[in-house]
């Protein structure tokens, strides 16, 4: 079925392989979870079953056979969908692959009601959230009726919500002779839809392969200190040191039309309150406002003498940009929003003094990376980069948009444990977020939208 | 969409509002443009649309007619005709009002004609019709259809580059250069932003056998229709019409 002799690949332009010497079989029917910590090549071995490693854009080594058709689903919903309207994106592919026009719609429609799409074929992409959209590209995959279906993190992006959705719809699609290979960090996601698990060794070959409770058994440990989210392998909480302290900003009924309803919070010193709530309930308005990034239409934002001094009475949206990078740091949901320069070493002198930019990328483990272009980075890397330039300034107040979405382990627990540190020497920290974990481990408050 | 030409064949219509502009181009006059606007407004029904909607689709194009009208009033060297009235150290004069009017009427009567088009035509059913009727070239026409889907996002983003900025204590004060500089670096980040999101849109697309060699089938048919050939022909009289009218009352101005 599938058939991996040897098989390398490095891409144009890097010294390093992203796979080698890799031996692996897999028969019609299997369930393969694919794990291994970042860097060992999941994603690359997912492109190379799908066809998708142009000969020009690397070096191969040994050979790759797959027998039959692969469709592949991606991490990001917004650049798989093609067509402005939902049965158009799924014909796309039938289009492409030459099936005659009068099968097209019934497979479109077949399609559809395998993952459970709720809408006609009529409703525009743009119209649907995240979950329905990789649901919908999830469609598009399996009209083609794919041999083997290779995903890859299919719900990394997605709120808690939508994950659902995407695993209920790959639940209810897969048929029992769909062959399926899944690359998913979270493992107690991905095991109810796996049989068999591989781990691949970073540098080369496959560490383990086996069935689930055997190579957890015996890999468990090192794979959870690797980063992959092994179940039983909880990470411990921690609690604030200090009671919570002078109060450093509040929100009085503030509120900005169409997107946030009426909010009153006060955010205090030794004290990290994670703010909760649908999607669509405003959360990244919220903490926009209280970044100082942007002005309430009612109500206000009011920042207190323990932040601001003497200008207490000015609203932070009316701060110099300097003067608010050095009382208020922001973390935006993507990090490379934040990237300004083209070396990691220099978007921390930005805002910070030159003694502490090298203290700050020890800290955040980025000294190795001090030369690197920031676009260049991992996502692990880039969301500890982009907390770095938010501390650059020093500011007492700290406020993160979805700081955790989509990172592996090691990085969650860095991030948990900067943030602890940081409280308890007296910051204020505000996180919007979806992730429970994250609250379960670091909040001491949480404020409901 | 509903209308007796908002129903016509995408290429059709195209085709017909470039004919229309093409003979709006070649003449300098006033008369020959104004016509031509009455024609255009007389049409916006049969394209399914509402003046309101046409008016908030078109008020970039009236702004600048009037940019137009203002500048040359303002700038203009021939002053000819008669002295009508002037403001400080400008001479307004019936010469200058009629080149600039007739400046304006051209920049309207030319634009018109595609925002009906557009207006009144879905992307997809043009990107079909490029293809099937047009024979376009499939990479060309559905890979523009796709990035255009992206573009919303570009405004997004956008938006929240700036306020990033803002918050790493970057602003410019009342300094444009440094006002300058902060929109090249945002421009850099939005472009690297942009091909990041092409590239992977353009890798699902290849996933899905887009442009993989093999023939192309087509789920949705656009017809040519004698309907559609009928649009482009009583396009073509119509616009002879309107230059021969200004031919023989004297008015037409050869562009070369």
């Amino acid at each position: 079925m599938i058939k991996l002799s040897g098989f390398g690949w490095r891409h144009a332009g890097r010294k390093r392989w992203a796979l080698r010497d890799l031996d692996l079989r897999v028969e019609r029917g299997e369930r393969v979870l694919l794990l291994g910590p970042s860097g060992a090549g999941k994603s690359t071995l997912l492109a190379a079953l799908a066809g998708l490693l142009a000969a020009d854009s690397g070096e191969r080594e040994g050979t790759v056979d797959v027998d039959g058709r692969a469709g592949i689903l991606f991490q990001d919903p917004e650049t798989q969908l093609v067509m402005a309207r939902s049965g158009d994106d799924v014909a796309f592919g039938l289009e492409n692959l030459g099936i005659p026009p009068d099968q097209i719609w019934p497979r479109v429609d077949e399609a559809l009601r395998r993952v459970g799409f709720p809408y006609g074929r009529d409703r525009h992409t743009a119209a649907l959230s995240g979950g329905e959209q990789q649901r919908l590209a999830l469609a598009g995959a399996l009209a083609l009726r794919p041999d083997v279906l290779l995903l890859d993190e299919p719900t990394a992006n997605l709120d808690p919500e939508g994950a659902d959705l995407v695993r209920g719809a790959l639940a209810q699609a897969l048929d029992p002779d769909s062959t399926l290979i899944l690359v998913e960090h979270r493992v107690a996601e991905a095991l109810p839809l796996v049989d068999r698990v591989v781990v691949l060794e970073p540098g080369g070959g496959v560490r383990a392969d086996g069935p689930p409770e055997k190579v957890f058994t015996e890999h468990g440990d090192r794979l959870a200190a690797e980063g992959v989210w092994v179940p039983g392998h909880p990470v411990p909480p921690r609690r604030a040191v200090r009671a919570p302290g002078k109060a450093l900003l509040c929100a009085e009924k503030v509120a900005l039309r169409d997107r946030l309803a009426a909010v009153d919070l006060t955010v205090l010193e030794n004290e990290a309150l994670a703010v909760l709530g649908p999607n669509g309930a405003g959360k990244s308005t919220l903490a926009l406002l209280l970044g100082g990034l942007l002005k309430p239409d009612n109500g206000r934002v009011r920042a207190t003498e323990a932040l601001a001094g003497t200008e207490a009475a000015t609203p932070p949206h009316r701060w110099r940009a300097r003067t608010l990078a050095r009382r208020i740091g922001s973390v935006f949901q993507d990090p490379e929003h934040q990237f300004v320069t083209a070396r990691v070493h220099d978007e921390l002198a930005i805002g910070a003094d030159p003694s502490t930019v090298d203290v700050l990328l020890g800290r955040l483990r980025l000294d190795q990376l001090a030369g690197a272009n920031p676009y260049t980075l991992s996502g692990g890397e880039a969301r500890r980069l982009s907390v770095a330039t938010a501390l650059a300034a020093a500011p007492r107040l700290l406020v993160l948009d979805e700081p955790t979405f989509g990172q592996d382990r090691r990085t969650w627990i860095e991030l948990v444990d900067l943030l602890a540190d940081l409280r308890d020497a007296g910051h204020g920290i505000v996180a919007v977020t979806h992730d429970r974990d994250f609250v379960q481990t670091l909040a001491d408050r949480t404020v409901t939208l | 969409m509903t209308g007796l030409l908002a129903r016509r064949n995408p290429v059709a219509k195209l085709a017909a509002a470039l004919v229309f502009t093409l003979a709006l181009v070649v003449t300098l006059d006033p008369l020959t443009p104004a016509i031509a606007i009455a024609i255009e407004l007389a049409l916006v029904p049969l394209f399914g649309l509402s003046y309101g909607t046409l008016a908030r689709r078109a008020w970039p194009l009236l702004v600048s007619a009037l940019g137009v009208v203002v500048t040359i009033v303002l700038f203009a060297a021939e002053r000819g005709g008669d002295h009508l009235f002037e403001a400080g150290p400008i001479l307004v004069t019936t010469g200058v009002l009629t080149s600039a009017l007739g400046l304006a009427l051209r920049v309207v009567a030319i634009a018109l004609p595609g925002v009906l088009v557009f207006a009144s035509t879905d992307p997809t059913d043009l990107a079909d019709a490029l293809v099937q009727n047009a024979r376009a070239p499939h990479r060309f026409a559905i890979g523009a259809l796709a990035a255009f889907r992206l573009a919303p996002l570009m405004r997004q983003e956008w938006q929240q580059l700036t306020l990033a900025r803002r918050a790493r204590g970057i602003d410019a004060g009342r300094n444009p250069l440094a006002a300058l500089r902060i929109f090249a670096s945002t421009s850099f980040a939005l472009l690297v932003g942009a091909i990041r999101r092409g590239t992977r849109l353009a890798i699902a697309m290849d996933a899905r056998g887009f442009d993989s060699g093999m023939t192309r089938t087509h789920a949705r048919v656009q017809h040519f229709r004698l309907a559609d050939a009928a649009l482009i022909v009583a396009t073509v009289a119509v616009a002879a019409t309107i230059l021969a009218i200004s031919v023989a009352a004297g008015t037409f101005r050869p562009l070369l």
